[in-house]
């Protein structure tokens, strides 16, 4: 059974970001890059289910350029097969959907039984490319998956996904797209064995032309980067816990009105 | 009517749109209207109708079929996009829910054009629309705008403003015709979680939270108390949620839900980056906790420096006071 992963690099949380001489991007020196959280539920994932089976595939892939290599090169730390690389300048200013496009155009190439991505990437939070490129493949989805397990002749996936108060649980004809909800598993640390191993697997290039993408313009654009608005100075309130209590209470009620 | 703005409808599963409903009308009429509704359920409940109305829609599309519940993204996504082909609205609004996430950005593809999700602004320059979304962690903004109509975004729940009620207003109903493609996602089981009592953690307008300060699970007794008091949903710091104290769903954070109440009490958080990136735009923020030097006292409008476990049960006894009277 082939897996396929997709995975985005982002900025660590801890990471300071500043807007760059260009106001629609950030500064990209001295920023520490990670695998999106969520996107190590994904590999985990895949590995776990290639594992429980005693066979299968696991490809990652990712759209970026040269230093998504490090990504990469991480997921196959973890234990991923090979990976590939979409990295073309033409697909700097990607939004979700063209990204969408491009790996709909990769798993057609390499036909796996089952994508699985991050709920989102947390840089800019879209949560959009899983759902979308079901929808481009014409495939099932779910989002926020809790739980997943592939049945033995791998032609259908159960998968119990996080919605408002409570968890709905789904059988999926394979092929299907999943995205990855905290709480799905506890991502493994690569091994040194892992990492060395790593450096021996194959990670292919891919630009937008060996995906036939036509038109390879954005539907949504970054116009401006903005600072957060600076918040009003805070009060801290002294004085014995009571009467501190009472005062904030007082200015919960009368100068901020919120209750 | 062609462009119109359409709100696609949360509801609660029992024929009920959800309050969250408000604020999607709401802008959608700030930003000129005309505000409809578009409604996928199994059942629609005429006071539901009647509710959609009096928020300020002119018109809703109610798309009733048994199978269009439970939602699932390739049933409901085709649906829309062919009445959207026909009625060409100019944008398509959705609160952010889980569900409401994954079939915008489905549509969005269905239909060929871009999706601004989590928006917590919106607003026409000339004749296009701007979307400011925050982005890194909340640390910056970003504005976004779209390349053609419609527009698609999903509202970030407790930052626009509800629509008011206008009682006796009504809205045309209209029921097109509704074919579904075959499902192929089969629903096997509903586990309801067990209800707290308190308000859903992405919805109430107060939330408390709850971090490593609280020293285990068996305190948070003393947070859902003071939520009881004064209606607010009772969340957890990743700290607290990682050491096991309280399950990943009360998460608040990068890593958890994101939310933006009215008000936001931390106690005994720090203020770690990835948590201020789910609860910084709460509209007033009060911290909580013993180290003066906590990040979290940075963003707070009040802060009290002290031991929690002295400030909750003070705080219950001092709102039960006021709002008795």
């Amino acid at each position: 059974m082939k897996i396929l992963v997709a995975i985005k690099q982002v900025p660590d949380t801890a990471t300071q970001v500043k807007i760059s001489g260009d106001p629609k991007a950030i500064e990209t020196s001295g920023i520490t890059w990670i695998i999106s959280p969520y996107d190590e539920f994904a590999v985990e994932e895949a590995l776990r289910i290639k594992e429980k089976r005693g066979q299968g595939d696991v490809v990652a892939v990712s759209l970026g350029p040269d230093r998504v290599k490090e990504a990469l090169r991480s997921a196959l730390a973890m234990g991923a097969d090979r990976a590939v690389h979409v990295n073309d300048p033409a697909l700097a200013g990607a939004d979700t959907l063209l990204t969408a496009r491009a790996l709909a155009a990769v798993v057609k190439q390499e036909s796996p039984a089952l994508v699985i991505c991050g709920r989102q990437a947390i840089d800019d939070d879209m949560g959009a490319v899983g759902a979308q490129l079901a929808e481009l493949l014409g495939w099932p989805c779910a989002s926020w998956i809790m739980e997943e397990t592939v049945d033995a002749d791998a032609k259908t996936v159960r998968v119990g996904r996080q919605v408002e108060g409570g968890l709905e649980v789904f059988d999926l004809p394979l092929p299907a797209v999943l995205s990855a909800q905290k709480g799905l598993n506890e991502p493994r640390y690569p091994t040194l064995k892992g990492i060395m191993g790593a450096k021996k697997k194959e990670i292919k290039d891919v630009k937008a032309a060996d995906l036939a993408l036509g038109d390879a313009a954005p539907q949504l654009t970054v116009t401006t980067l903005e600072a957060l608005p600076p918040r009003p100075p805070g009060r801290i309130i002294q004085g014995e816990v009571k009467d501190a209590v009472k005062e904030l209470v007082r200015a919960l009620r009368e100068d901020a009105k919120v209750i | 009517m062609a462009g119109a703005l359409w709100c696609v409808v949360e509801d609660d599963r029992k024929g009920m749109p959800k309050k969250v409903m408000a604020e999607a009308l709401g802008e959608a009429a700030r930003l000129g209207g005309p505000v409809e509704a578009v409604w996928l359920t199994d059942k629609a409940d005429d006071a539901g109708l009647q509710q959609l109305g009096e928020w300020g829609a002119t018109k809703v599309w109610l798309l009733q079929h048994e199978g269009l519940a439970p939602y699932r993204g390739e049933v409901w996504a085709p649906v829309v996009a062919d009445l959207a082909a026909k009625e060409t609205p100019k944008a398509i609004l959705a609160p952010v829910t889980s569900r409401q996430r994954e079939f915008m950005a489905r549509l969005a593809a269905r239909l060929g054009v871009g999706l601004a999700a989590d928006s917590v602004a919106l607003a026409l320059e000339g004749d296009r629309l701007v979307a400011t979304r925050p982005v890194y962690a909340g640390k910056l903004l970003s504005k976004v705008t779209w390349a053609k109509q419609p527009w698609l975004a999903t509202l970030r729940p407790n930052v626009f403003r509800p629509a008011e009620v206008q009682a006796g207003r009504s809205a045309q109903v209209e029921r097109p015709p509704v074919t579904l493609p075959a499902a192929q996602m089969k629903l096997v089981e509903r586990r309801e979680e067990v209800s707290t009592g308190l308000p859903e953690l992405t919805e109430a307008e107060i939330v408390l939270s709850g971090g490593r300060g609280m020293k285990g699970p068996e305190n948070y007794v003393i947070l859902e108390e003071l939520g009881g008091v004064v209606g607010a949903a009772v969340g957890a710091s990743r700290a607290a949620v990682d050491a096991g104290w309280r399950p990943h769903r009360f998460q608040i954070g990068q890593t958890g839900r994101t939310i933006s109440p009215k008000l936001y009490m931390g106690f005994g958080v720090s203020g770690a980056i990835q948590h201020l990136a789910g609860m910084r735009t709460s509209k007033v923020i009060v911290a909580v906790n013993k180290d003066p030097e906590a990040p979290i006292f940075k963003i707070a409008d009040y802060g009290i420096v002290a031991d929690l476990f002295e400030v909750v049960p003070e705080m219950t006894t001092e709102f039960k006071r006021l709002l008795e009277k």
